[in-house]
């Protein structure tokens, strides 16, 4: 079916509804007489506002909407997915994408909360390395995507969200398209998106998705927003606006490098230094991050402290002296600091028990270099800036896209006596690095056989499993104490994808499907720690992942509580010297236990579970390797240690 | 919630019991306490969230305490004074009797099997 008459949207959508309203005006009178002229009689008929306009037929159809253009836009930023719980503020692109674009590049992921969404969309960036778009309703569903985005924002995550409004008032249906209409819908969200748009036509609309894509990718990456209205993505193309139709070609913006003298500053630094540190936290954005970070380390033979931001430094390394960072920090000469979220937490103590306190814990003229793009974008409402790190030698400049000049400078710089030096540090290093592994292993021993299961003992028995796979862990590792990082040899970019960025919980679930999702086409094993808490803050998550077929392995940490607030809870009662057994008053998930494995099950992914013998975990956790690598996702879940 | 219950049933016995002043020297040796009594003190005093169920101790949250304890009078020092990031712990919320319980808890948890009959840490 063909469009038969190229009108406005004006002129379709107003036979439907306005007759009926404007005979509802017209009958009340009095009540609507400040609304006409002045000179008219307050009394006398008001005529319609609009009429019925003649021989308008068959308008609403078209084979050219504008939501097929803003497919060929999205297509053309080479999304393999759009993720998005369905909403009729975005009907008509959703339409478009599914059939005008075959639901191919972009495929359409459903998704049963908007918080899910962008969640699986962080999670599958940080594995993919390019951005999945998002749909949501500019009120209800921005709503519900709004703590998703603050962490990607703390994450320094492109999240490229397409939000539906209709912006034009006298075009909405009557009643919920009203409620779910707002003059700006990116309001809710500026504090914590780096750029936002309400493009007015499709042509404005191309431009915008383009460089919302250019604005995300620069780092520091953040997530962007573009409304798109619904009026422009239902509506026929008009021939004047088609005749303007074009789109935008991309050219993502090259990574900032620190400049050269700071460069040869920082390497005249480090080779100098006796006891140099490297501390990462979002350094290696890409697997080339890693391999330089490795490079720098190896060539200095300095140790390095990777706080997890990325995957940045091989585990096994005999330079990652991760676990006795504070230690180096409080004997190092030069600590450079790569992407550092916190540099203030990283040099100081902060006592938070019978005294509030902070001291500095670096030795007098440590120097500290600090490498980060957050210097080059801040804005001021939300804190995730932390304290102020006073440094010596600041470049404000991407780590990544610094290293390879740095690796260089770092090269030019060093004698031969210089590396002689180096290679005694990097001995000595190697064995207290074999002596930190054996320690792992040794305290994981401890209430090995225990129930509630250790949490070494999961990782331990995880790591069996999965080991001779080619496997990537999609979860954080905090809250089990690190030990997937102590036991278990992570050397490939991919295998770690740090955690949330703002710490808003419900981050968990959805982003390990989003990097599962990711790793689906590499055939990687996709493993996720869950944690309880996570679990139940959209556990529709995965229903997503049993209907997309995204494999993925999640073995549960249930300790029944939002464990972090039980031990908040215990500090104050403590510090207040009263009520000290009442610490699970509203922090713990018991009485009743969550079945999680019934919840999973009724979702459609293979469970079992909760499992609190250690002796039952080995197998049940191959049994769910078993389904995963068939392709679907699969729980166990475990009664665990709190830590 | 069961632990709960306990918990302030235990918590109106040690109320009992503060009444009673330890002796003086009680600090400087090794108390007798009852590790049954001590393991129920250790959850619902809540040394478990930090310290683990076992005490086996967590790199994030607080170290191991067991097998093998440190010296009471330490222990009993370190809990009413810590000096990092540990709560505080008064008499008036844990009294002497109490952490002799807890302390006879921690030397009675067994040592960890030897490491080399555990295949997964090989
Ligand atoms: C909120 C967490 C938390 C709770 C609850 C807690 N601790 Fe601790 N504890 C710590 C931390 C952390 C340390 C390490 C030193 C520090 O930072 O204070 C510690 C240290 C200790 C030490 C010193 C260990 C050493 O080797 O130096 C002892 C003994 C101890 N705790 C006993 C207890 C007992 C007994 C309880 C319960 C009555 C308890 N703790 C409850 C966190 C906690």
């Amino acid at each position: 079916m063909s469009t038969k008459v190229p009108v406005d949207r004006r002129a379709f959508l107003k036979s439907a509804a306005v007759t009926g309203a404007a005979a509802l005006v017209a009958g009340r009178g009095s009540a609507t007489a400040e609304q006409s002229p002045p000179s008219a009689p307050a009394t006398a008929p008001i005529a319609p506002r609009e009429s019925d306009p003649s021989g308008v037929v068959d308008v609403l159809t078209t084979d050219r909407p504008g939501g097929d253009f803003m497919v060929d836009v999205i297509k053309t930023l080479n999304f393999d997915y759009i993720a998005a719980n369905p909403g009729s503020s975005f009907r008509g692109i959703h339409e478009s994408i599914i059939n005008y674009g075959g639901n191919r590049a972009p495929e359409f992921i459903t998704c049963c909360h908007e918080e899910s969404s962008v969640a699986m969309s962080q999670g599958y960036f940080k594995i993919e390395g390019k951005p999945m778009a998002v749909l949501v309703h500019g009120t209800v569903g921005l709503q519900h995507a709004a703590m998703a985005i603050y962490n990607a924002y703390c994450d320094r995550v492109p999240v490229y969200v397409l939000a539906g409004n209709t912006i034009d008032a006298t075009m909405r249906r009557p009643g919920v398209e009203w409620d779910h209409s707002v003059q700006d819908a990116a309001a809710m969200v500026r504090d914590y998106t780096k750029w936002d748009d309400l493009p007015a036509s499709l042509p404005h609309f191309a431009e915008s998705a383009v460089r919302a894509y250019k604005i995300a990718m620069t780092p520091p990456m953040m997530p962007v927003l573009v409304v798109i209205d619904g009026g422009l993505q239902e509506d026929p193309v008009s021939p004047e606006v088609k005749a303007r139709l074009r789109i935008p070609k991309l050219t993502l913006a090259r990574a900032p490098q620190g400049d050269s003298g700071s460069v040869a500053e920082a390497a005249r630094l480090l080779v100098a230094a006796e006891n140099p540190v490297i501390v990462a936290d979002r350094a290696a954005r890409t697997p080339a991050g890693m391999k330089y970070l490795v490079e720098l380390a190896e060539t200095l033979q300095a140790p390095v402290i990777d706080q997890g931001g990325r995957m940045n430094f091989p585990t096994r390394h005999p330079l990652n002296h991760t676990e006795n960072g504070r230690a180096l920090i409080a004997n190092a000469d030069v600590i450079l600091g790569l992407e550092l979220t916190d540099f203030w937490g990283t040099v100081d103590a902060f006592r938070d028990s019978l005294v509030r306190s902070s001291r500095s814990i670096t030795r007098p003229g440590a120097k500290l270099i600090s490498i980060t793009a957050g210097d080059l974008f801040m804005k001021s409402n939300y804190q995730d800036i932390q304290r102020y790190p006073e440094v010596d030698l600041a470049m404000a400049a991407d780590a990544e896209a610094t290293l390879p000049s740095l690796i260089e400078a770092v090269k030019r710089a060093t004698s031969a006596e210089r590396r002689r030096s180096f290679q005694e540090r990097g001995s000595k290093l190697a064995d207290a690095r074999q002596k930190a592994l054996d320690r792992a292993r040794a305290d994981a021993a401890y209430a090995w056989d225990a129930s509630p299961i250790s949490t070494a003992r999961l990782s331990a028995e995880l790591w069996a499993q999965i080991r001779n796979e080619d496997w990537s862990l999609v979860s954080e590792v905090g809250s089990v104490s690190r030990w997937p990082m102590r036991l278990w040899t992570f050397d490939k970019h991919y295998q770690f994808i740090g955690g949330s960025g703002g710490a808003g919980v419900g981050y968990g679930a959805p982003a390990a499907v989003g990097a599962a999702l990711a790793n689906k086409k590499y055939g990687r094993l996709s493993v996720d720690i869950q944690s309880d808490g996570d679990f139940m803050y959209a556990p529709g998550v995965w229903w997503t992942a049993a209907h997309h077929q995204i494999p993925l392995l999640a073995v549960m940490h249930n300790n029944r509580a939002y464990h972090q607030e039980v031990m908040h809870l215990q500090r104050m009662a403590g510090r207040h010297n009263r009520g000290i057994t009442r610490a699970s008053i509203g922090t713990t998930i018991d009485n009743p236990n969550v079945n999680y494995a019934k919840l999973a099950e009724g979702m459609g992914v293979h469970a079992e579970g909760p499992i609190a013998d250690p002796k039952d975990l080995g197998p049940a956790i191959r049994r769910a390797v078993e389904v995963v690598k068939r392709g679907e996702p699969a729980l166990v879940d475990v009664a665990t240690q709190p830590r | 919630m069961k632990t709960f219950a306990v918990a302030l049933a235990i918590a109106a016995a040690a109320g009992a019991q503060i009444q009673t002043p330890a002796p003086a020297q009680s600090r400087a040796a090794t108390p007798a306490g009852n590790a049954e009594n001590g393991k129920k003190l250790f959850a619902s005093d809540g040394c478990y969230e930090c310290h683990g169920r076992e005490a086996q101790g967590s790199t994030a949250t607080g170290p191991r305490l067991a097998p093998r304890p440190m010296a009471f009078a330490a222990l009993s020092r370190y809990v009413r004074q810590p000096t990092g990031q540990m709560p505080p712990y008064t008499s008036k919320v844990v009294s002497d009797a109490d952490l002799a319980d807890i302390y006879a808890f921690l030397q009675s948890r067994p040592e960890p099997p030897p490491l080399e009959t555990i295949q997964l840490l090989k």
